[in-house]
């Protein structure tokens, strides 16, 4: 039978014996008296309360015990002693015994109801999921079902049609909404040679697309995947509770043992009433509220962080996020667009951009990118090498045409001649956030190379927003000393870690660890270790490659405002695991004294009923209070995130 | 006398309580059989899980059967944090559930309010 009509049978059989405890004191009587009461609350016990006994004994078996013992236990000792209370013609409380299997159902029925909208947020991700896609085969468009689309099909999408798998256009544009995934609010344009996530709606355009990942690879399954586990992970806080819930439930039983000897034994009461205390103490203790509070709150958190393109992976990060005292920043691609260009070139312009294109043609430098970016855009023709070798951390040396040439950054100047102007002009340069890159024949420099990589534009207010936190802002790069230093101030970092090679970004966010935890952002590509060493490793995602395994917590979106909404939502989170935690303790602490009757000298008594409503009200405020982390209000100090 | 007496009664339940709760007891352990490449086990749900702890062989790809027939809605979920299932039992049917036993370790599961645990060791 089910909850609910377990609650509603015994909602109706108590009604009778309601009305008689309310019209009682204006002299109406239930017709039948105490025989009436005992063949409802019989019918009740054997049905609505009988499950209890059932699980109860089930449990008790296996030497274990859960809430169903308590209730089991207090309403049988109600209901027997009122019988034999009956049969030696006292006062009986067959009542009691009705209303609290009553009011733990009518709990039972809202948790339940609670507990399946704290988890079903997952499912509704599962279900954004195109159900089929047009298909290229045979030079005709065929529709099938999503299942069967594999790697390397051609898919075409009409304007209002889900994008079935991730892939790259191949034809066409059109402005995408990827919100279910990213939670970017805004449509993103697109065209040939652009990503496209499975999932997200087409609006306006058509266009064909490569699929290059279908199933359990798709961006939609890795995040439901992530998701899912970050749900029912363990948040460390609750080692306590762990502990608390195995011992919880014999403790209370003994706790209502002792009650009803120091009452009937020491303090002379009456069996009844002495009886009545013990019975509050079991019906009133709530094992659940606490075992619910922190799985609850998770779920929730994690689950509403999601849709907004924040992942954070579990429950343990979630914690950590709290003790944060500084924010470690990646620069290139993080704070920075990550996509340098090349803004002066300083020298005999015939001469150096042909020179440094044909050493860097072999070099796969994010830097030796955008010079070769700006050779083909200028025509110049690359001439071959020979005898290429790369001088670790400092640049790159090779024979042009005949000659010894040589491009990298400040650290080649120690075996190399340059001229008082170019170095002036270097410097300059430097100090207008632009990476300079030095060109030389033989052992003099002859030029140079400015490349500028500019920040984001939302990054100065990412940075101010953590900084209204109260956290210590720090930038970790590979970059000179003077660049770097330029690229803060404009964004508004504190203090900035240059000169970093990349293997060495660990140990720095290990240094700055000896003064508090830290969090590492990075975009996941050469920050791995990093990340991973960080207290909090914070991926920011780009495109449909998110960079799960490093990140404690991978921003879906790449934008650097969502660090401080991810900071956020954690914090809230954890305190609203931590007030569920509080509110589960605190009820149970001050609960069970006061069914015990110790504050009978001054009137403050609960009888069982009273209890028993207290405890559905626990655990069911407890959930409630979780559910609710959906609707509160999260306070960024970044504006236009929903 | 007669307080005196229940005075005995009510302690001697307290030490059973503690005694019965808190003693060591045998926990049922069970370790899976392969059948056809797949190794599978029958869990019982009911006041707990029987077996409550339950060994696996690393690698070959594993189903725990749970049935649940306890009426409680303490145990109407089960949860394995670690490969992040959470499943729903309805009462009286069976669900399967795959566990991926790759890598070796020992996991908990729990109710879905972390009151009752089962334990699943990969080896």
């Amino acid at each position: 039978m089910s909850i609910a009509s377990r609650f509603w049978i015994s909602l109706i059989l108590s009604l009778p014996m309601l009305a008689e405890m309310i019209f009682h004191p204006f002299g109406w009587m239930l017709p039948g008296g105490e025989w009436t009461m005992l063949v409802l609350t019989t019918i009740i016990m054997a049905v609505s309360a009988g499950p209890f006994w059932q699980s109860a004994w089930a449990s008790f078996q296996k030497h274990h015990s859960n809430m169903d013992t308590l209730v089991a236990i207090g309403t049988a000792t109600a209901y027997f002693y009122s019988i034999y209370a009956m049969m030696t013609h006292q006062a009986v409380f067959f009542e009691s015994a009705a209303f609290v299997t009553t009011f733990v159902l009518l709990g039972q029925v809202f948790e339940e109801r609670m507990r399946n909208n704290a988890s079903n947020a997952v499912d509704k991700l599962v279900n954004l999921q195109a159900k089929e896609a047009e298909v290229l085969k045979n030079g005709e468009l065929v529709k099938i079902p999503l299942s069967e689309v594999t790697v390397g099909d051609l898919i075409r999408v009409k304007p209002g049609e889900k994008i079935a798998v991730d892939g790259v256009i191949t034809e066409g544009s059109s402005a995408i909404d990827e919100s279910m995934v990213t939670g970017e609010s805004m449509p993103v344009e697109k065209g040939k040679g652009d990503r496209v996530i499975g999932s997200t709606l087409n609006s306006n355009g058509t266009f064909m697309f490569k699929a290059e990942k279908v199933g359990s690879d798709t961006m939609l399954s890795q995040i439901v995947e992530l998701v899912k586990k970050a749900q029912n992970s363990h948040a460390p806080i609750q080692k306590l509770t762990d502990q608390v819930s195995n011992i919880f439930v014999p403790i209370v039983l003994i706790i209502s043992i002792l009650t009803f000897l120091v009452w009937y034994v020491l303090l002379g009461a009456s069996v009844a009433n002495a009886l009545i205390f013990a019975v509050s103490v079991v019906v009133i203790a709530c094992p659940c509220a606490l075992g619910l509070a922190t799985p609850t709150a998770l779920m929730v958190g994690t689950g509403r962080s999601a849709k907004m393109g924040i992942l954070i992976k579990n429950g343990e990060v979630l914690e950590a996020v709290n003790d944060i005292t500084t924010v470690v920043f990646d620069k290139t691609g993080t704070i920075t667009m990550g996509k340098p260009e090349v803004t002066d070139i300083v020298g005999d312009q015939k001469q150096i951009l042909p020179l440094a294109a044909s050493l860097e043609s072999n070099s796969e430098h994010p830097l030796a990118a955008a010079v070769l970016t700006k050779a083909k855009a200028a025509g110049v023709k690359v001439t071959p090498v020979t005898e290429f070798q790369a001088i670790e951390g400092k640049g790159v040396q090779a024979l042009v045409n005949d000659q010894m040439a040589f491009v990298g950054n400040d650290k080649l100047l120690a075996d190399h001649a340059i001229t008082a102007e170019l170095k002036r002009t270097a410097v300059k340069l430097q100090t207008a956030a632009k990476t300079v890159v030095y060109v030389g024949l033989g052992t003099q420099v002859i030029g140079l190379i400015a490349i500028q990589d500019t920040p984001k534009a939302t990054s100065k207010e990412a940075i101010a927003a953590l900084k209204t936190r109260g956290l210590k802002t720090v930038m970790l790069t590979g970059d000179n000393e003077r660049v770097a230093k330029a690229i803060a101030d404009q964004v508004g970092i504190d203090s900035v870690i240059a000169d970093v090679l990349p293997a060495d970004k660990a140990d720095h966010v290990k240094a700055l660890q000896k003064s508090g935890k830290v969090a590492f952002v990075g975009d996941g590509i050469n920050d791995a270790p990093a990340l991973t060493v960080a207290d909090v490793g914070i991926a920011m995602g780009s495109g449909t490659d998110i960079a799960i395994e490093s990140g404690g917590i991978v921003l879906v979106k790449n934008d650097l405002r969502d660090v401080d909404l991810a900071l956020a939502m954690s914090r809230k989170t954890f305190s609203r695991i931590k007030l569920n935690l509080f509110w589960a303790f605190v009820y149970n602490v001050l609960g069970i004294p006061v069914a015990a009757g110790v504050f009978y000298a001054i009137g403050l008594t609960l009888s069982p009923e009273l209890a028993g409503l207290a405890m559905a009200f626990s655990s069911l405020s407890v959930v409630t209070s979780s559910v609710l982390l959906n609707r509160a209000k999260i306070t960024t100090n970044v504006s236009e995130i929903a | 006398m007669i307080r005196i007496l229940v005075l005995i009664v009510g302690l001697l339940l307290i030490g059973f309580i503690a005694w019965w709760f808190f003693g060591k007891h045998a926990v049922a352990t069970e370790t899976a059989s392969v059948t056809n490449d797949v190794q599978e086990i029958d869990v019982d749900v009911n006041g707990g899980y029987s077996p409550e702890k339950v060994v696996l062989k690393k690698g070959v790809p594993a189903v725990l059967n749970f049935t649940r027939r306890d009426p409680s809605t303490c145990l109407d979920r089960v949860v394995f944090p670690d490969f992040g299932i959470n499943r729903e039992l309805p009462k009286g049917e069976k669900q399967a559930i795959q566990i991926d036993t790759s890598h070796p370790g020992e996991f908990q599961w729990a109710c879905g309010m972390d009151m009752f645990h089962g334990k699943l060791i990969i080896k």
